[in-house]
């Protein structure tokens, strides 16, 4: 479903983020991905979203080179792809429900259906009590529910968590790996990357450890091993 | 999806005014300050136009005959005058009409008016003012008097003098000025019409520059180059049409306060009533320039974040 092949990323200033990296990820699997800091996490995931290009190498998602995408195809993609960052990233703007129904207009949907489907995927993370309100009202753990109610609300084949639990405390920490593996037991892709060893110990799940732009291990069922 | 979509982004424009209530009061102040400075202009140049305008009126030629010319000779010139592409009015003074014009210029002066009755006979000739329709081309009417185009039937020349000489100093002082009045005029307009754009430009871009990790999150859930940026040039839009609103009402004291000063000096233009006659175009132009500017700008200044 997602491959990297031999992907290196050097920046201008000679740091290297990614050093030939192959790495295969298949359907419905739920991937962890720790590391250090600077161990080159982020960077795979922006590659995977285009944000970033390669100095070397291609990223496969299903059988299209993401780099090689016109604009329509890689909005395509990026609906296909749903995204959650450590520090939310919601439209300050815009309420709970603008946020997550500005992604379903962006993916073309009728009013019907966002009416719908954006109190729905509200009642999924145990939300639906803040729908009105701006993201500035709402906690962090809040903030990271609506990040990921917007995430899914298109039923993206992968969901893509970069550190999504950095900020929080241990209980919403809890609750919202608990919603990121009901999302995978539902049959979404998952892809996390985490510094935190509770969680990667407790799902028992395929981890991938980085170091320095590389690959060190890659374990089906592992533990959290720096 | 078309008017979908246009609903979604106009609806979205305006909320996201709405909801940044102080950014959008700074760039719609902004926004003002170029369309004072645009109406400004507009005003300015009308002044210069109608003081223009009314210089050139008072600049003549008078073609003075001898007394003994017929009034047939001068006629004719007359009509060749008129037939001169560069005049615009000429105006016959008959010898009798000069004389009593004399007197009444005269009428305190008692030893001139003593010395013409003791002449028996008027010894003023006949003129003739021509007006040019510019200026500069009151050269080519005096050469055009000086041919063989104002010589009687018997061939002696009936022309007394030209006065055109005499002015031509003030003449082409005049013609000069103008000329550089307009150039002038033009190139400071140009310069301040293009530093108040510049300036406008810039507070919407500062306000897209505050949304830059918004636009970028718009991009990566897949959101389309129009889909994000729509909302954004109606924001800009908005801001030109309230800006010209306020930029209208604001004309209404300015132009009354300085109507009465311009009234006096520049040659009674009253400014005020120059605004209300010419509203709807000042209005159009107004809100033409607000709009261009403030769409112009945001869809130029989201371009750079729509990168990712």
């Amino acid at each position: 479903m997602i491959f990297f092949d031999r992907v290196s990323k050097v920046y201008p200033d000679g740091s290297v983020a990614l050093q030939n990296v192959t790495l295969t990820i298949e359907p419905k699997e739920f991937v962890s991905i720790v590391g250090q800091s600077g161990a080159g996490k982020t960077t795979l995931l922006k590659m995977l979203l285009a944000e970033e290009i390669p100095t070397d190498g291609q990223v496969f998602f299903e059988s299209s080179d993401v780099h090689d995408l016109g604009k329509n195809e890689m909005n395509e993609l990026r609906r296909k792809i749903g995204m959650v960052f450590q520090d939310y990233r919601l439209i300050s703007g815009k309420t709970v429900y603008e946020n997550i129904a500005f992604t379903m207009e962006a993916a073309g949907k009728t009013d019907e259906e966002i009416e719908q489907d954006v109190p729905h995927v509200l009642e999924l993370v145990d939300l639906s009590s803040k729908i009105w309100n701006f993201p500035k009202e709402l906690s962090g753990g809040e903030k990271q529910r609506v990040a990921i109610a917007r995430a899914l609300v298109n039923q993206p084949d992968v969901l893509v968590a970069d550190e999504p639990t950095g900020n929080l405390d241990p209980v919403n920490t809890y609750d919202i790996v608990q919603i990121l593996k009901r999302i995978n037991d539902i049959g979404t892709t998952v892809i996390l990357t985490t510094h935190n060893k509770g969680i990667i110990d407790s799902l028992g799940k395929r981890v991938i450890v980085m170091e320095k732009g590389k690959i060190i291990r890659d374990d089906k069922q592992g533990k959290y091993f720096i | 999806m078309f008017w979908t979509n246009f609903k979604r982004i106009s609806r979205t424009g305006f909320m996201n005014f709405w909801r940044n209530g102080t950014v959008s009061l700074a760039s719609v102040f902004m926004m003002i300050v170029t369309l004072l400075v645009i109406g400004f202009i507009i005003f300015g140049s009308a002044i210069l136009n109608t003081s223009l305008n009314a210089l050139r009126q008072k600049v003549d030629i008078t073609v003075t005959f001898i007394p003994t010319a017929s009034e047939g000779d001068i006629t004719n010139i007359k009509r060749s005058l008129e037939n001169l592409p560069e005049v615009s009015l000429v105006t016959y003074t008959s010898r009798s009409q000069a004389l009593e014009d004399f007197k009444k210029r005269h009428e305190n002066d008692q030893s001139i008016l003593t010395a013409l009755n003791e002449l028996n006979e008027n010894p003023l000739g006949a003129s003739l003012d021509v007006k040019a329709k510019d200026p500069s081309q009151y050269q080519s009417i005096a050469q055009f008097l000086e041919g063989n185009n104002a010589l009687s039937a018997s061939g002696v020349t009936i022309i007394d003098h030209v006065n055109y000489y005499q002015n031509k100093v003030a003449i082409d002082k005049l013609t000069g000025i103008i000329r550089s009045a307009d150039k002038l005029g033009l190139a400071i307009a140009i310069a301040f019409i293009l530093l108040s754009i510049l300036i406008a430009f810039n507070t919407i871009r500062l306000t897209i520059y505050i949304a830059r990790e918004e636009i970028s999150v718009m991009r990566l859930v897949g959101a389309s180059t129009a889909y994000i940026q729509g909302p954004f040039v109606t924001v800009g839009i908005i801001y030109g049409l309230v800006a010209t609103v306020l930029a209208l009402i604001l004309f209404l004291p300015i132009t009354y306060w300085i109507g009465n000063v311009t009234q006096d000096f520049f040659i009674g233009m009253n400014l005020f009533s120059y605004y209300l006659h010419n509203f709807l175009q000042i209005a159009a132009i107004l809100l033409g320039s607000g709009i261009i500017i403030g769409a112009i700008s945001s869809f130029w200044a989201i371009r750079r974040y729509l990168k990712v």
